[in-house]
């Protein structure tokens, strides 16, 4: 391998330097400072004579002399089933302490996309044991779906709760765990040490771990190397899903620090900057990570990814959710208003969209009733979300009867229904339950959304309706 | 992607710089757009600028290991694409490479590169039936025969329009392979099944003419208030999570075009397979054979290589044409134009061009509209007439129908189905919002609708548009008192333009039955309701409390015409129980 010591120009994470044979684009770099640390870096832009560096670790140290190798190769993640259990940090170095990973394979971190042809459609469902998502957001097998929140908003504990709970229930019902198992792989980018401890201790505490990978980038961790933390992750998870068979739950967290990497390295490139300064192809590159989630015909393990991001502000327009939002299929927003009524998980469930819902439930999948209680509940909810503003204007009494239900309706869907503790599991018929003893509110011709034969077998009469009907029927 | 032919190729050349999909090679001698073979693996791309001794190269494939001093083949062809039988029911990449034909090639469930097939079988063999005989005069465009290409779409083979044309010298019958000529001219030109059209060219055609026939796509807000013409052209904006691309696959499924090509254009992948797991099994309600049999589908996904995202939007428009070459009627789905945008805009970013309005470059206007163009209602040169009939999708960055690529869009096409965030999230589906889409087709297309479905189809709209209105101004004034203090006759209002918003307007799109409603369906919904409407106010007029009128059992029945399959017996019990009912009241 070559030496070169010809760097010509350092900048922010970039460094240039001359070569006088072709380097390919995206190989790896390794730039020894004249203190004896390696660096590595990634090739990002090729040309004869010149290339184009970009420093994982921060280009501090690095002067005119130091000294750059080409490796000859882009960058590759070892894998292995021993990773299960195992802590590393951002660019894959094992940070546990525990011994040296023996690579099975080495895989390229720029996942290919998988072929359209070869997919096959999610819709097994899983069970979060959370109602709010099981009931009117379902989650499938291979689908990704983020959860969109805010600074100081309990998004850590929701993707926790999901983590611990979610399930199969068919086959925990058959007990059928051989061929397909359940594991965690946890991407952290520039999150604080308070909060990765936070992770930690829960994974600890549950034995959560041993089925886990762990990739850590903290806040203190250079913001380049963010940039490869999910490839990795990625890329052991497509090795666990398709190779080993497992069910892979991907949680990428905060993929904000991820995008302002982006946005980092496209400035130090000087490149023309798209909206609010993020890179124009920051579409593209979320793409590449998002759509690494799903099945594959014929094979057993399955990708399914949470990505958590802090919207800056709230406001959902920020490119880094809104194009989160064009390429996942739905979203998970957790709400500061909910939060501060202290109803945990603090779920809107009115923005919040599943898009592979329709084709996970019902009759055989979860139960006859979902779409129709699931639809039934949004409308009523929106209904009585809506007379809210206008009770806050004209006041309860100058609405009519079926106003102040529906109001009613929507106070106890949020301490009902939504705030069920992050400690509590609930399989999918008692949040249909729920729903229906909810539903059961309104009078029967009021649920237009739902099959009159539904109405009939889960309809919960009132006791003093059916009392009444009982003196009408003796009468 | 169409192989490389027998024509000249120029001189090669060798990269001299690699920065993602963009790669310039010296000494290359090439013309713009042509084709090239990248690297020692043979990437594809397309020259998009030459300068001096430098040549710049989009690449379709992804570029990670390239590097300086391998070599750049030029194959002196334009992009193009593979015309002939075997494009239906068939799903490509953006660059028209058969997905089911890389994924045995590559013998991976993910996509690789270097790999090429052409765009149709070319060995496989098709039951030519000839329509001329030795000795007739043929013209370019004129059919020389038919082949079945799939039960619903006898495929007619022509002569391309770049011959000359002449007397038929000779004729085959039988089976033979795309290739294999089956029609011989005098003058030595050879007809075979196998076209190839550069994508970036729109297909001759002798005229274009004002469309007048409705695209019945059997969704009631379409089809009832803002339908498109045969033809057309519609944009679908919208946020994420609206319902572009479900309103964009209810279309694919139910439109009463002969052809569907849907182009999946830098969209989600399960999207993807949704449809290539559905299609082959939903019926068409045309014909009632597979939906496949008359679909050809474009799949780039999001993550795949954004060159080939720019140039799907032209794989899919060529192959629309083709068949409009034909005489048929065909509708073309973009899902969704903005990701198009953001394609060029990448590209053109690393070019360093001069941005236009928000990065976007300045020519973004012109390729939108240079794409619409390509849609219409034509007079072909073979004297037949088929339409192309173009609905893109649009995605609005946070839900803004100010920036760049809506607007342009917008001047452009005639109908205009706006997709609203606030009804989504209330699921209100479709989400279109009533009060800000239009279409343009509406006057052109009352006369068929008038003909082949109602007489007072053009009037019933209207009244239900003014209700719509009214409900509108009216729901201003309950925000702020509330609906019990408006006078009555203004709360009977409210009720039924709510029944005209829940029984007409939306539409159950995973309901076996409500997914696809007839214009006659449509129709009859709306004069349920009008009924109601009539019939309610009489009784106020007669003195009968609102809340009485609106209680009575009947009327909450509209709202289940949507799923019945008998509607017709359905909806003339339910308007003589609906006026037996309300006149009993006084």
């Amino acid at each position: 391998m070559k030496e070169y010591q010809t760097i010509t120009e350092i900048s922010g994470p970039l460094v240039f330097a001359e070569v006088d044979e072709p380097i390919g684009y995206d190989e790896i770099v390794e730039i020894e400072t004249p203190n004896g640390e390696t660096k590595r870096g990634q090739i990002l832009e090729s040309s004869e004579g010149l290339v184009a560096i970009q420093v994982f670790e921060g280009t501090t140290g690095i002067d005119k002399n130091a000294s750059v190798r080409f490796v000859g190769e882009t960058l590759k993640m070892p894998v292995t089933e021993d990773l299960l259990g195992r802590v590393l940090d951002g660019s894959g170095q094992p940070i546990d302490g525990g011994p040296e990973i023996v690579p099975e394979e080495r895989h390229d971190i720029v996942g290919a996309a998988i072929n359209p042809v070869s997919r096959e459609y999610p819709e097994e469902f899983i069970q979060t044991g959370v109602s709010v998502i099981d009931g009117m957001n379902t989650l499938v097998r291979g689908q990704k779906l983020p959860i969109f929140s805010g600074s100081g908003l309990p998004h850590n504990e929701l993707a926790l709760q999901i983590a611990r709970q979610a399930t199969v229930p068919e086959e925990a019902a058959e007990g059928d765990e051989g061929g397909s198992e359940f594991a965690v792989i946890f991407g952290a980018m520039g999150i604080t040490a308070e909060e990765a401890n936070e992770f930690m201790e829960d994974f600890e505490r549950t034995g959560a771990l041993e089925r886990s990978v762990v990739f850590m980038n903290l806040a203190d961790d250079p913001a380049v190397e963010r940039t490869v933390t999910p490839r990795m992750a990625l890329t052991t998870a497509e090795y666990l899903a398709f190779e080993k068979d497992y069910h892979v739950l991907v949680i990428l967290t905060d993929m904000t620090n991820y995008c302002e990497a982006l946005r980092e390295i496209g400035a130090a490139r000087e490149e023309v900057p798209g909206r609010r300064g993020y890179p124009g192809y920051m579409y593209t590159d979320l793409a590449q990570l998002y759509e690494r989630a799903g099945r594959i015909e014929g094979r057993e393990g399955s990708v399914t990814q949470i990505p958590i991001l802090t919207m800056p502000g709230d406001d959902d327009t920020h490119p880094i959710p809104d194009l989160t939002g064009y390429i996942t299929e739905g979203q998970i927003y957790v709400d500061r208003g909910l939060n501060s009524q202290g109803i945990q998980p603090p779920i809107n469930p009115l923005p919040s969209l599943s898009r592979l819902m329709d084709d996970g439930i019902g009759e055989g999948l979860t139960r006859e009733d979902h779409a129709d209680v699931s639809d039934q509940m949004y409308a009523a909810y929106a209904e009585g979300e809506d007379l809210r503003d206008l009770v806050n204007i004209v006041g309860r009494e100058a609405l009519s009867e079926r106003d102040n239900k529906y109001l009613d309706f929507a106070d106890r869907f949020e301490t009902e229904f939504v705030d069920q503790g992050f400690d509590t599991n609930r399989s999918i018929e008692e949040t249909l339950d729920i729903g229906w003893e909810l539903l059961s509110m309104f009078p029967k011709a009021e649920l237009n959304r739902v099959d009159e034969e539904f109405i009939e077998r889960y309809y919960v009469e009132s006791e003093a309706e059916a009392e009444e009907e009982a003196v009408e029927a003796q009468a | 992607m169409s192989q490389a032919t027998q024509e000249t190729v120029r001189e090669d050349g060798v990269i001299q710089s690699v920065s993602g999909p963009v790669v310039t090679a010296r000494d290359l001698d090439a013309r713009m757009n042509d084709v090239v073979y990248v690297g020692d693996e043979g990437l594809m791309g397309e020259v998009i600028e030459i300068e001096g001794d430098l040549t710049t190269i989009q690449v379709y494939e992804e570029t990670s290991g390239v590097g300086p001093g391998e070599p750049v083949e030029n194959t002196g062809e334009p992009l193009t694409v593979d015309l002939g039988p075997g494009l239906l029911d068939t799903i490509y990449d953006g660059v028209q490479r058969p997905l089911d034909v890389l994924e045995s090639k590559m013998n991976s469930a993910f996509l690789d590169r270097g790999v090429d097939a052409p765009g149709i079988e070319m060995d496989k063999k098709w039951e030519f039936v000839p329509e001329v005989e030795v000795g007739d005069a043929v013209e370019p465009g004129d059919v020389v025969g038919v082949v079945e290409e799939t039960v619903t779409i006898d495929h007619k083979v022509m002569v391309p329009p770049n011959f000359e044309g002449g007397e038929v010298a000779s004729v085959e019958e039988g089976a033979f392979t795309v290739t294999e000529t089956v029609v011989e001219l005098d003058n030595g030109e050879e007809i075979t099944m196998h076209q190839e059209w550069p994508v970036r060219e729109a297909r001759p055609s002798a005229d274009k003419k004002t469309p007048r026939t409705p695209l019945v796509s059997g969704q009631r807000i379409l089809d009832g208030l803002f339908p498109i013409a045969k033809g057309g052209t519609a944009a679908i904006p919208g946020p994420f999570g609206s319902g572009k691309t479900v309103t964009q696959h209810q279309l694919a499924k139910y439109a009463d075009a002969d052809i569907i090509v849907y182009v999946g254009c830098g969209e989600r992948g399960n999207e993807m397979t949704e449809v290539i797991e559905d299609f082959p099994e939903l019926e068409d309600p045309t014909t009632g054979n597979p939906l496949m049999a008359r679909t050809s589908l474009i799949a780039n996904t999001s993550n795949m290589p954004v060159a080939a995202r720019e140039s799907c939007i032209y794989t899919g428009i060529t192959i629309a044409e083709f068949y409009r070459d034909m005489g048929y009627d065909v509708a073309l789905m973009a899902d969704s134009t903005s990701r198009w945008a953001e394609a060029m805009r990448e590209i053109s970013s690393r070019l360093e061009e001069m941005p236009g309005e928000e990065g976007y470059p300045a020519y973004l206007a012109a390729r939108l509209s240079e794409f619409y163009e390509r849609a219409g209602y034509y007079v072909n040169i073979n004297g037949t007439e088929g339409s192309v009939s173009a609905i893109g999708a649009v995605s609005p960055p946070g839900g803004d129908f100010s920036e760049p690529v809506t607007q342009n869009t917008l001047r452009i096409v005639k109908t205009f189905w706006a997709l609203d965030a606030d009804l989504a999230e209330r699921r209100h589906f479709p989400a279109i919002n009533w009060n800000e889409s239009y279409s343009l087709y509406k006057d052109q297309l009352d006369p068929w609708f008038i003909e082949n479905v109602a007489d007072d189809w053009a009037e019933e709209r209207q009244w239900a548009v003014d209700v719509l209105d009214e409900e509108d101004e009216l729901q201003e004034i309950v925000q702020l008192v509330g609906k019990d203090a408006l006078p009555e006759d203004q709360q009977l209002t409210l009720d039924v333009a709510r029944y005209l918003r829940e029984a007409y307007l939306q539409q159950n799109a995973f309901h076996d039955v409500d997914t696809y409603c007839p214009p006659e369906k449509t129709y009859l919904i709306l004069t349920a309701i009008h009924t109601y409407h009539d019939e309610a106010f009489r009784a106020l007029d007669a003195g009968v409390p609102v809340e009485e009128v609106t209680a009575i059992d009947a009327a909450p029945r509209i709202n289940r015409i949507g799923v019945q399959e008998n509607y017709e017996e359905y909806v003339a019990e339910l308007k003589e129980e609906i006026t037996e009912q309300l006149r009993e009241l006084y």
